[in-house]
């Protein structure tokens, strides 16, 4: 606990991460550097990646596919399919201990015990051959040691609690036999069974219609609040985040690009690939515009990648130095608002809000 | 569009597509029907984009393969341009093809891995004999590389190669090939990155426009729907619920369906979003196979009242072009 403290105060002190004067973090990713082998070379899925979550909190982490968001959330959980892919660097601090020095027999009891993971595919993550009500007594016994008698009667308030009816019944049933937003049900039972400290869901939602999404998340979002479940919300879609997120990283080319609170985010985005991705956007909310403006260009190959800002070649911001080096994420203006970019200054004067 | 009297390019009346269920492996027997479409009705004018939106198994996608004729419809009549193509026999089908073509929404199922990016557009070309000399078909295939914004050079590229945006727009080049006058876009932006949906929306516009194209836009992502299409019909359990002009739709929202669904829309703004109070429609959608009776949306309805559970409820004109399949609306 001491070593971790004083880890995060000397990382504080250098500035970097010192988002006002927030309370210690639950989870404190430093410098996370993820890499898989490819047919042409290195991937470099996540480059250098530092993020928070504190305790409560739900943090949205947002980007394109292959922008490393999976690949950082898959990290923090040990997860990434070794020898191909490998966390080369970093350090992944939660709740006092470096997830990255844990044994594997330590870091089972953390997946699933304090970290709940929900994933896109319902149908895939569950097992199809066994019942549901295994699925979660299951988790219930490994972690928490409880016997079976035991573990279905937590199941069936478990089920009861994510809105399930009829929980006996479902207990018995097998995943085919229950709808998509009902298998993200379980899912979300599964992950809370053990009363985690922290719940990543990576894009939860996606394969879900429109109501029944709106439904899960309002789920997720009530649950997380009354028992004080952090979340990190991994997703592609920025309704979604405006609507949940308390903060907000921006992800692009394996890097964050902005962070900050989320209104500051949609209100005065100080990246140019925030910004463009705000506008590209059609809008209920808004008068329908003649045309929508695209990000131009296509999303970055990341075995290509050259020595500057990734966002570059795409960028009509761009400036000398951007083909140098990869601007650092840094306080433009305002102290929580982080943007990586040698213009955010200039962005965030003129005020071109999206 | 054109003027209001002039005949539809397209009219479907009381269209329904009905699967078997079926038991038992040696003696097959039916032992129920999905009603995948059961019973719509719309028009669309030339020149005209209608969209088609819904949540899975709603029957926007049966609907869009039925005008396709990929699929036959079970009843009903599809007028296209004066003839009815719901009961065309399969030869005459290829004459049908040449004026109504399609782009899916996977880019990444929908083009053959090993043919080459030429190859893929050109088909068509050959299929229908339209350009029988190789060289003008590959200057033909250049040029529709280049309208849909990609490099002509990638004709000796292979699909793997690409991107998913581009991917996409050689499923657009490859629709356009035989110069059609009616394209189905089945989801075609909703696998797109966010950045490149945007791109493939502006370009779908610009063809439209160039070529005066007339679409029909399955989406179940409404901010897309409601840019890029003049009228909306929104589906539900096989039925249209709502059919509108899309500012008209989207502004006055009449059946409770479409309200539930603007309202599960989250936008992008964090003001927005906290400040309103949000409940979001309770239930799922129940089985095709066994749909409720009357109003198909009545066990989820917050507006229901009891006739609903008897009377299919008829499409009323309540404005002017605004058509609501609900009793209770307005």
């Amino acid at each position: 606990m001491l070593a971790h403290e004083a880890r995060i105060a000397y990382k504080m002190g250098k500035g970097e991460f010192n988002v006002g004067g927030r309370v210690e973090p639950l989870l404190a990713i430093r410098d996370l550097h993820t890499v898989f082998r490819a047919g042409t070379g290195i991937v470099r899925a996540v480059d250098g990646v530092s993020w928070d979550v504190g305790p409560g909190e739900t943090v949205a982490i947002v980007g394109e596919s292959g922008s490393g968001k999976s690949v950082t959330a898959l990290s923090v959980l040990r997860l990434i399919a070794e020898p191909a892919g490998r966390i080369t660097a970093g350090e992944i601090w939660f709740d006092g201990r470096d997830l990255l020095q844990l044994l594997p027999d330590a870091m089972r009891a953390v997946r699933g015990g304090d970290i709940g993971m929900v994933f896109q595919e319902p149908m895939t993550s569950l097992n199809p051959v066994l019942t549901i009500g295994r699925q979660i007594t299951e988790t219930l016994e490994q972690h928490r040691g409880l016997d079976r008698a035991a573990a279905y009667k937590r199941a069936m308030e478990l089920l009861v609690m994510v809105g399930i009816a009829d929980a006996g019944r479902r207990l018995k049933q097998y995943p085919h036999q229950l709808s998509g937003g009902m298998r993200q049900r379980v899912m979300i039972a599964i992950a809370l069974a053990c009363e985690p400290k922290l719940i990543i869901a990576d894009e939860p939602t996606t394969a879900l219609d429109v109501t029944i999404q709106a439904q899960i998340l309002e789920l997720m979002k009530a649950l997380t609040r009354r028992l004080g479940v952090a979340l990190v919300i991994i997703t592609h879609n920025l309704g979604v985040v405006a609507r949940y997120a308390n903060r907000v990283n921006v992800m692009y080319a394996g890097r964050i690009v902005e962070s900050g609170p989320a209104a500051d985010i949609y209100h005065h985005p100080q990246h140019p690939y925030t910004m463009a991705l705000l506008r590209s956007v059609p809008r209920l909310d808004r008068p329908r515009r003649a045309r929508l403006n695209p990000v131009e260009g296509q999303p970055p190959d990341l075995t290509r990648l050259d020595a500057g800002c990734a966002f570059r070649p795409r960028c009509r911001f761009a400036v000398a130095p951007c083909a140098e080096a990869p601007p650092a994420l840094t306080a433009a203006v305002n102290p929580g608002h982080l943007s990586a970019c040698f213009r955010a200054e200039d962005l965030a004067v003129s005020g071109e809000a999206a | 569009m054109s003027g209001a009297f002039a005949p539809p390019l397209l009219d479907v009346r009381g269209l329904r597509m009905h699967f078997p269920v079926v038991e038992g492996i040696i003696s097959r027997r039916k032992i129920g029907e999905v009603k995948a479409v059961d019973g719509i009705d719309f028009t669309m004018q030339r020149g005209e984009t209608l969209g088609l939106v819904g949540e899975s198994g709603c029957g926007k996608t049966t609907t869009g393969r039925c005008i396709l004729r990929l699929e036959r419809p079970t009843e009903g009549a599809i007028i296209y341009d004066g003839t009815d193509i719901a009961t065309l026999a399969q030869k005459d089908l290829r004459a049908l093809r040449r004026r109504i073509q399609v782009v899916f929404q996977d880019p990444y199922s929908s083009l053959n891995p090993r043919m080459k990016v030429g190859d893929i557009i050109g088909e068509p070309m050959k299929v229908h004999g339209i350009e029988p000399d190789v060289a003008k078909r590959s200057t033909r295939v250049r040029e529709l590389l280049h309208i849909c914004g990609l490099n002509p050079r990638f004709v000796d590229r292979y699909p793997h190669e690409m991107s998913g945006g581009q991917r996409q727009r050689i499923g657009i080049a490859r629709a356009l090939a035989l110069e059609p006058e009616f394209i189905v876009c089945d989801e075609a932006v909703s696998a797109l990155d966010v950045s490149i949906q945007a791109q493939v929306i502006n370009l779908l516009e610009d063809l439209r426009e160039q070529f005066h194209l007339t679409y029909l836009f399955i989406a179940h992502d409404l901010s897309v729907v409601r840019h890029i299409c003049h009228r909306v019909a929104v589906m539900y359990l096989g039925r249209i619920v709502e059919l509108a002009n899309a500012d008209e739709l989207f502004g006055h929202p009449l059946h409770p369906y479409t309200q539930a669904l603007l309202a599960a829309v989250p936008v992008p703004d964090p003001t927005v979003e906290t400040a309103r109070t949000f409940r979001p429609v309770q239930g799922e959608v129940p089985s095709p196979i066994n749909p409720p009776s009357g109003c198909v949306f009545h066990p989820r309805c917050p507006a229901a009242v009891a006739g609903c559970r008897s009377a299919r409820p008829a499409m009323r004109e309540l404005r002017p072009g605004h058509f609501v399949a609900c009793t209770e609306a307005g």
